[in-house]
């Protein structure tokens, strides 16, 4: 084996972290020993949804490194340890803290740093910038004793950081030098749209001010002076004028840089010196720097490739964007402002919608060099494609930006792009990738997701990725079979519906009308599942007991031996010393094996059939009611201790899981529901790893939605923040039902939000504004399943009819000879083969 | 020789679904079907989870054939001849039953894999 060479990465930003991550994936990390330097105290995070900060995201949301990762692929990590100086002679590198590390390889992806103008004033108090999580502390630090801010630069950056003032509460103003907004992305006419409508939302826009002088201010901490001879007065003053590379390192060590900056890379990303690379922000690649992450990602693809002895090149890259600025949705292709030779300019502007489009073509109009849209962007995925693949455009371009009236299809269909075409940028995903995971069996834009990544970053991509999809499908002749079962041609969202609209009240009844066959145990239990949801009548009333999967049918959990485990419901996991004690008292005489839940109840194991009801009388006695631990439906509500008792504690969080944990208790659903409460951002109820998790906050609930444990862990959305308790149970009611209806089987929160059309801000549009129109209905059919509530225990235990199932024979009152404990731990478990054998032996002699 | 037995009232017996009967010592699941009126047992030990649960199994038709899908696993058992349908080496016994003047009766002398038969129509 040949010894291992040193790799050494200057900077853990997104896209030093990105290198790391495909070198650890490809063949050729075992060559290498990695050291990685990172100047800021925390690894790699998301600095594209920087703003998400304000919005209620924590630095650990942002972050783009995976528990564990630099440990478990032997990666040595620096925090908080700048890079200081690069000896080319003997190799090494040594580090602001003085540790020194000889390379073999160097990667250089030191990033970029904010551009400040020279103004004089410029580092008066209360004058930052916008580009790490501690700038972003000193925003929120500043704004605390501020009324207004301005930012200076009127760009993507710019109006993203207007986006977290104005989230912070300040009167935002923007300053632009040139003489409209995104002036680098948008034509004037573009420009002007996108102005009205950022004004629209409070915004203050000042174009082609050049400001000459920051002093002290009368009524604020600073005034800004402008060279027209206007001021403006503002406690704080955000840069966010541009990027410039971060080169320093590079140019003390001697290394060729630009004449405006940036280390000077070829097509393999090399620097004049071959045994190092720059990638990123900090690299000069044909004169020009790219400071969007997607090239820089592209970058460290090829770095990985050349490393590992592929051919490979970074030849520039698309710079097309789309992006949401304070809700507007903007987007730029190509050659926005019609700078190529004879190129030709195609408009549509309404002013009355707000919307504005543009298209650049070549001069036989046959071909797209560039677009921009502003305030409706759903074009853009085409478009994009008829730029970056240099498809013929249909006869009269115009058609592509001109709203249609009527059934007309003027879009590309997916089946026009080549095998080659990028359909996911973030990770660079081509539609023959795609396809070939749609051969292997991926027939769901859930499992396409997990196989190739595609919109799994920034999501943009989505509607154009389930348009491929559909689009092969139907060409390999797949039909997506989505009958539930033999017995129903219909899905169970279907189901559903005919069960709401013809108000049908009884399994048979649907079978007749819509079915075929007598039902089986897929389409029983799904149906008398939307029954309960809807109706919620008794489950086990004579037309709905043969519907009930067993667990349902014995209001019990079957174990492996055929007996039961009875779980009562602890609300929130309270429980005072009195029940506790019940609890224990039935254990103990019914000889239970009792262990406790992840979900902060007491799960009582071994019951026989026959004792189910005789444990369940002395519970209901007891005060206690069925926990529903047997159903597909709400599970429980943990919770931290909360402000009562917590030092840390923001507000009561057993008090609101009990409250919700009672309201929905008994709603029969798709699948199991589970709920948590935290009381603090310390979130010791772990409310992000659940279906609904809400947390407490100084300015109200938090609410999250779509999280999950299990064997595919899905860290919750952020959904709603700063609630008070009304309007949290309002979005909780619609989101539940609006689930209920619309779930697959068996379907998770977590797995329907992965494959919802639209994706959460399609839910927060049906659940927040309600778009569909839907939300009294939603709230109505809550209010019907919480006033419908039982116990289902309770009114099982009064009716002597349904008592007579809970025999094992029911022609004679033994037990079932098959159920054998043995002792283990002082408590009881099943007996395995041999010792059943063994046990045999004994009763025979 | 087979003779039928005396088992239960057909009151006892649930509405498509199973209850489990003690006959001469063995178990016995009987299902009973509302729509055809149709009875049908087989023994309650589920051989893959080796548990008796087969009476507790929800039950339905696989292409028209009727079955229980185990409470455990979730294999389907062929109620006229015991099979189980996801692996045709397994069986469990399968035994005749039928109604009569409201009670039901059932054989179970017969030994290994019953040809089973079921009755169907009230009354006949």
């Amino acid at each position: 084996m040949t010894k291992k060479q040193s790799l050494v990465v200057i900077g853990n930003g997104m896209v030093g972290q990105n290198f790391l991550a495909s070198l650890v994936a490809s063949h050729c990390k075992d060559n290498y020993h990695i050291t990685t330097f990172c100047e800021e105290p925390r690894a790699a995070y998301d600095r594209v949804h920087l703003s998400a900060f304000f919005s209620g995201k924590t630095a650990a949301d942002l972050t783009l490194v995976d528990d564990g990762f630099f440990a478990s692929n032997g990666i040595t990590i620096h925090l908080g340890d700048k890079a200081d100086h690069i000896d080319r002679n003997n190799k090494t590198v040594t580090s602001a803290k003085g540790i020194t590390i000889a390379y073999d390889v160097l990667v250089l992806a030191t990033g970029s740093y904010p551009f400040v103008p020279p103004v004089p004033g410029h580092d008066r108090q209360n004058c930052l910038v916008y580009r790490t999580i501690e700038d972003l502390e000193a925003m929120a630090n500043a704004a605390k004793s501020s009324k207004v801010g301005v930012v200076v630069g009127g760009g993507l950056l710019g109006l993203e950081a207007a986006k977290a003032l104005t989230d912070l509460g300040l009167e935002t103003h923007v300053v632009e030098f040139a003489p409209r907004l995104m002036a680098v992305q948008l034509d004037e006419s573009g420009g002007a749209m996108l102005r009205r409508k950022v004004e629209a939302l409070g915004l203050q826009v000042h174009t082609g001010k050049n400001t000459t002088l920051i002093t002290d201010g009368a009524q604020c901490v600073n005034k800004m002076c402008f060279a027209d001879g206007e001021e403006l007065e503002t406690d704080i003053v955000l840069f966010s004028a541009g990027i410039r590379p971060r080169d320093d390192i590079a140019r003390a060590c001697g290394l060729e840089v630009g004449p405006r900056g940036g280390i000077v890379i070829d097509n393999q990303c090399k620097t004049s010196d071959p045994a190092i690379y720059a990638i990123g922000e900090c690299a000069l690649w044909n004169g020009m720097i790219y400071g969007l992450v997607a090239p820089g990602y592209a970058m460290a693809r090829t770095v990985v490739a050349d490393l590992a002895g592929e051919q490979a090149s970074f030849t520039g890259a698309d710079m097309s964007t789309k992006l949401k600025l304070m809700g507007v949705d903007v987007a730029s292709i190509g050659d926005a402002h019609a700078k190529s030779q004879g190129s030709l300019v195609y408009t549509y502007q309404n002013g009355a919608s707000e919307v504005y489009k543009r298209l650049v073509v070549s001069q036989d109009k046959k071909q797209l060099l560039g677009a921009v849209l502003v305030g409706e962007v759903s074009g853009y995925g085409t478009l994009l494609q008829y730029c970056l693949n240099g498809i013929e455009l249909p006869e009269n371009p115009d058609s592509l930006i001109l709203p249609h009236r009527s059934d007309e299809s003027v879009g590309l269909g997916p089946d026009a792009l080549p095998m080659s075409a990028q359909i996911c940028s973030c990770y660079d995903v081509t539609k023959g990738a795609i396809c070939q995971a749609i051969e292997a069996g991926c027939t769901s834009i859930g499992a396409l997701k997990a196989e190739t990544k595609a919109s799994t970053g920034c999501g943009g991509c989505s509607a154009l990725l389930k348009s491929v999809m559909d689009c092969e499908l139907l060409k390999h002749g797949i039909e997506v079979n989505t009958d539930i079962c033999e017995h129903f041609p219909h899905t169970r969202q279907d189901l559903y519906n005919l069960v709401v609209v013809e108000q049908i009240k009884t399994f048979d009844e649907l079978l007749d009308k819509h079915g075929k066959g007598r039902g089986c145990e897929i389409c029983k239990p799904a149906i008398g599942s939307i029954l309960a949801s809807y109706w919620n009548e008794y489950v086990l009333a004579n037309e709905h007991l043969g519907l009930q999967d067993t667990n349902d049918t014995f209001l019990a959990n079957m174990q492996k031996d055929g007996t039961y485990s009875v779980v009562p419901r602890i609300t929130g996991g309270e429980i005072s010393p009195d029940m506790l004690i019940a609890l224990g008292q039935v254990g103990k005489k019914y000889k239970l094996y009792t262990k406790i839940t992840g979900g902060q109840r007491v799960d009582l194991f071994g019951a026989r059939v026959d004792q189910l009801p005789h444990i369940w009388k002395e519970l209901i006695d007891a005060g206690f009611e069925s926990g529903h631990a047997y159903g597909k439906s709400l599970r429980t509500v943990k919770s931290c201790v909360g402000s009562t008792w917590c030092r840390y504690g923001i507000d009561d969080s057993v008090g609101l899981a009990i409250e919700l944990e009672n309201r929905y208790k008994g709603l029969r659903s798709p699948h199991k529901i589970k709920f948590a409460v935290s009381g603090c951002t310390r979130e010791c109820a772990e409310a992000q790893g659940k279906d609904v998790g809400v947390i407490a906050t100084e300015n109200g609930w938090n609410l999250y939605v779509c999280g999950n444990g299990g064997m595919k862990p899905r860290h919750a959305d952020l959904f709603a923040t700063g609630l008070d308790k009304e309007t949290l149970i309002k979005y909780i009611d619609r989101f539940l039902i609006f689930y209920v209806r619309t779930a697959a089987r068996l379907q998770r929160t977590s797995v329907w939000m992965e494959n919802m059309e639209g994706g959460l801000d399609y839910l927060k549009g049906v659940v927040i504004d309600d778009k569909l129109g839907l939300c009294e209905q939603l709230e109505q059919q809550m209010e019907h399943v919480i006033d419908t509530y039982q116990c289902e225990w309770k009114t099982t235990i009064e009716d002597e009819n349904k008592l007579k199932r809970f025999r094992h024979f029911i022609n004679s009152d033994q037990p079932d000879d098959n159920v054998v404990f043995v002792e283990e731990r002082g408590q009881i478990r099943p007996a395995d083969d041999d010792e059943r054998k063994h046990f045999k032996m004994m009763e025979v002699a | 020789m087979s003779v039928w037995k005396d088992i239960c009232s057909t009151d006892d017996l649930q509405p498509d679904s199973g209850v489990c009967a003690l006959v001469e010592s063995k178990q016995v699941a009987i299902f009973f079907l509302v729509k055809e009126q149709a009875v049908y047992a087989i023994h309650n030990y589920d051989p893959i989870g080796k548990a008796n649960v087969l009476s507790r199994g929800m039950i339905g038709d696989i292409k028209g054939e009727p079955v229980v899908a185990s409470p455990l696993y979730k294999q389907h058992f062929s109620l006229k001849t015991g099979i189980c349908l996801e692996d045709e080496t397994i069986a469990v016994p399968a035994y005749p039953i039928r109604i009569a003047n409201g009670r039901v009766e059932i054989q179970v002398s017969t030994v290994g894999i019953a040809k089973g038969s079921a009755y169907e129509g009230a009354g006949a």
